[in-house]
């Protein structure tokens, strides 16, 4: 009886093990299909059909933003490589310089990417007005500009 | 833990528990809910759309939680015939779906003035709802054969297969670029401010306490409905 269950335990930590393993090849192999998006630096580096259809992400590049009429063109930065991006449409409420963004779209001939849809990225930090303007204050903001 | 494999042993233990957890659970939501939604202060960027973080991280949390019994409870089923483990798997599964639907629907409330979007197919929304789909799952093939006990075996393996799918959701936002943002917890500490943290760790009790009881409450329906039934197959013959 005791054997019996040994046998079961080696059974299900094995089908485990196989199952895990099969799961992070797969994983692994289809890993550009399941990032979100590319970053700037990313995107120079991806061999991109004309018309292609990506998203990219980064931070909005302070003091970038300029509008004329409902385009809005502004550049994307990942620190190291930047993107010049032009949107016609609703920008989300989050869109601020300095905040995260992912826009889908294509590259255009002249290098600028055309968004057709920009999304706000929200980060993980939660805090009160006081507590933001405080650490402003103190000169310790390391997040975004707002 | 084999001492408890025994139904009236465990239904005594449950019996003593769940008053408390019921008592603990009322107490977390009755100063819980008011701090989240009321005296808690709004975020500096969200404003008061970050008091749906309040409901959506315990949801979520609990969606991992009970999967996490679920399989668990599977395993030991499978491994040792642990009969009250595997209630204890299968009176998860409904609660889990339900946290994990609740977790779904606030996300894509919050997601709307936020993100600009309801819903996006990147890693962490799409894992959580292949958690959803894996409960339905369990639930379904648990109850598809005629005989009670091959359809419980099924389901456990099932629910065993399926527990890949929770180291994949933790980490979604870490091994890919997603647009969820990364989990709140990192090695540099809490990016949580402390008067948001408490009443977000309240929520997670309540919810936790809740599930204590009414996973109970059902292990205890399900040992009943066995009694019954063995009652009536003995009137039969």
């Amino acid at each position: 009886m005791a054997k019996r269950k040994t046998q079961r335990l080696y059974f299900v930590l094995l089908g485990g093990l196989a199952v895990a393993t099969g799961i992070a090849l797969v994983l692994t192999a289809f890993e550009d299909s399941i990032v979100f998006f590319y970053s700037p630096s990313e995107i120079s580096h991806q061999e991109l059909s004309p018309g292609q259809r990506v998203r990219i992400g980064g931070l909005v590049e302070a003091g970038s933003v300029s509008s004329a009429g409902d385009t809005v063109s502004f550049i994307v930065t990942d620190t190291a490589e930047t993107l010049d991006v032009t949107y016609r449409g609703i920008l989300p409420d989050l869109f601020r310089e300095g905040q995260g963004i992912v826009a889908e779209g294509y590259l255009l001939a002249s290098g600028v990417f055309q968004a057709s849809d920009v999304l706000a990225k929200h980060d993980e930090t939660y805090m009160p007005p006081e507590v933001a303007e405080a650490i402003k204050a103190a000169g310790e903001w390391r997040g975004d500009d707002t | 833990m084999h001492a408890f494999a025994n139904p009236t042993r465990f239904l005594k233990l449950a019996a003593a528990i769940q008053p408390w957890a019921a008592g603990l659970c009322i107490l977390c939501f009755a100063i819980g809910i008011p701090m989240a939604l009321v005296f808690s202060p709004p975020d500096y960027q969200q404003g008061d759309t970050v008091r749906i973080m309040y409901v959506h991280v315990p949801s979520a949390w609990m969606g991992l939680f009970a999967y996490g019994v679920m399989a668990a409870g599977s395993a030991s089923y499978l491994i040792w015939r642990h009969a009250v483990a595997n209630m204890i798997a299968k009176a998860s599964a409904p609660i889990g779906a339900m946290f994990t639907a609740l977790c779904l629907l606030t996300g894509m409330l919050w997601g709307e003035p936020m993100w600009g979007t309801p819903w996006v197919w990147d890693a962490r929304l799409t894992s959580m709802l292949v958690l959803f789909f894996l409960y339905l799952g369990y639930m379904a093939l648990g109850d598809a054969f005629d005989s009670p006990e091959q359809g419980d075996k099924a389901a456990a393996i099932l629910a065993l297969v399926g527990s890949v799918n929770l180291p994949i959701i933790k980490f979604s936002v870490d091994w890919w670029n997603s647009l969820h943002q990364p989990s709140i917890f990192s090695m540099a500490g809490v990016s949580v401010d402390t008067a948001m943290l408490a009443p977000l760790f309240l929520m997670v009790g309540a919810f936790q306490f809740y599930y204590v009881v009414v996973v109970f409450m059902r292990v205890r329906a399900q040992v009943l409905a066995a009694k019954v039934r063995a009652a009536r197959l003995k009137r039969a013959t």
